[in-house]
């Protein structure tokens, strides 16, 4: 049995795809695509009279299959469905890294999965807290409850919104501009930055449509995105492009680092950097840069 | 466990199988179609014998129609079918038990 390593709870999240959890064609060698999270579906791709097979499928490939590097999270039914309790624990059994909770509306709907979470590692002898939590907010009430949702546990690694099912409630259809979603996706980023968890975008679905997927990738990386969800793996590319660093940023930030390292040795708090006032305050920012560079292949050095 | 009423599991689809379990009298009879029969045949066989076994399913007539199925498929497409044939394929499932 393969036996995954820990989960991480703040970790580089830039592309999360999802697949069909019924379909072996298909998560037999996900890890492939280089993507950061796979996302294995219980839920929507998988038709009603399906659900059971989708278990059995799952729990064996997370057992048997070496996804790698590549984090492991689950789609599980939502909680007004029957399948959500069996949903988890078979992601608890099988050693998922985390569980993505559909349809979530209030601190409440995590809490209930954290309980159940919580009773699947007694049950099956997972260290208690190691599966990871994420909501997937899908209507008005869950995005005015942003807040709540992504402060409701310490599992809670993060919060992503989905369009489908949020412009049906707001009754709009998808808009190239993206003011169909703004003022939902700027709630969203607000309530996951204030409660200090990451936070994902949607998925494009219009395949065809390259020039709408990358200026909506650009847009969600302008609006403060740790990353966006694919429905396919050749999206996975050009969104780990646009969110890398580039090659000034990185050299900034190496500066700017080792020298706050160096200043902060001799008891100085604020110098500048190539003519730029730096400060504590900079360095979170500039860590955070050097980490994304170092996943970009872009940094090689050892300041993170 | 045992079979108690016809059940499958599984679809045609590349890398997938599908699985067909029907209540039988003594024994167990196995019936293997495969696009990969020369090649993985016995292997196939072997996999779907020793799940049942797990299962101590003892009597009844299983047929695979395999497409290239790798083993943990195969293994979930046969717990799949025998389950359903109980009715206790929705809940409660040993995870890690039996099923392994």
């Amino acid at each position: 049995m393969i036996k995954r390593p820990t989960p991480e709870r703040f970790r580089l999240r830039r592309t999360m795809m999802f697949m069909n959890a019924q379909k072996p064609g298909l998560i037999k060698d996900a890890y492939i695509y280089g993507c950061d999270s796979i996302m294995l579906d219980l839920e929507d791709a998988v038709a009603e009279n399906q659900k059971d097979a989708a278990r059995f499928s799952l729990y064996h490939a997370l057992t048997t299959i070496d996804y790698g590097k590549t984090e492991v999270i689950v789609r599980i039914n939502g909680l007004d469905t029957p399948h959500w309790q069996e949903d988890i624990r078979v992601c608890v059994a099988g050693g998922a890294d985390g569980i993505r909770i559909a349809k979530c509306e209030s601190a409440q709907d995590v809490k209930t999965v954290e309980a159940a979470v919580e009773a699947a590692e007694k049950e099956f002898g997972v260290e208690v807290g190691r599966t990871l939590l994420m909501a997937a907010l899908e209507s008005p009430k869950g995005v005015l409850n942003a807040y709540e949702i992504c402060s409701a546990s310490d599992r809670m690694f993060g919060v992503a919104i989905s369009g489908g099912d949020f412009r049906k409630c707001m009754q709009t259809k998808f808009d190239p501009s993206g003011i169909d979603m703004l003022v939902a996706r700027g709630q969203m980023l607000m309530a996951a930055r204030a409660a200090g968890i990451q936070c994902f975008d949607t998925v494009f679905t219009d395949l065809d449509d390259n020039e709408g997927f990358e200026a909506e990738v650009r847009q969600n990386k302008a609006m403060g995105f740790d990353g966006k969800s694919l429905i396919n793996p050749k999206q996975i590319r050009l969104v780990h492009e646009v969110f890398a660093p580039t090659e000034k940023e990185v050299l900034q930030a190496e500066a700017m680092v080792s020298a706050f390292r160096e200043a902060a040795a001799q008891g100085i708090g604020v110098f500048t950097v190539n003519g730029k006032m730096v400060d504590v305050a900079f360095i979170p920012g500039a860590e955070r840069t050097l980490k994304l560079a170092k996943a970009c292949g872009m940094y090689e050095g050892d300041l993170v | 466990m045992q079979i108690e009423k016809n059940a499958m599991a599984g679809t045609l689809e590349s890398s997938d199988a599908m699985v067909t379990v029907e209540p039988a009298e003594t024994g167990i009879e196995l019936e293997i179609s495969s696009s990969v029969m020369n090649q993985y045949g016995r292997q196939i066989k072997a996999t779907v014998l020793e799940t049942l076994e797990r299962l101590e399913v003892t009597s009844g007539k299983v047929t695979v129609v395999d497409k290239g199925a790798l083993d943990c498929t195969l293994k979930a497409r046969v717990e799949c079918a025998v389950f359903r044939s109980c009715e206790k394929s929705a809940a409660g499932i040993p995870w890690g038990g039996v099923i392994k």
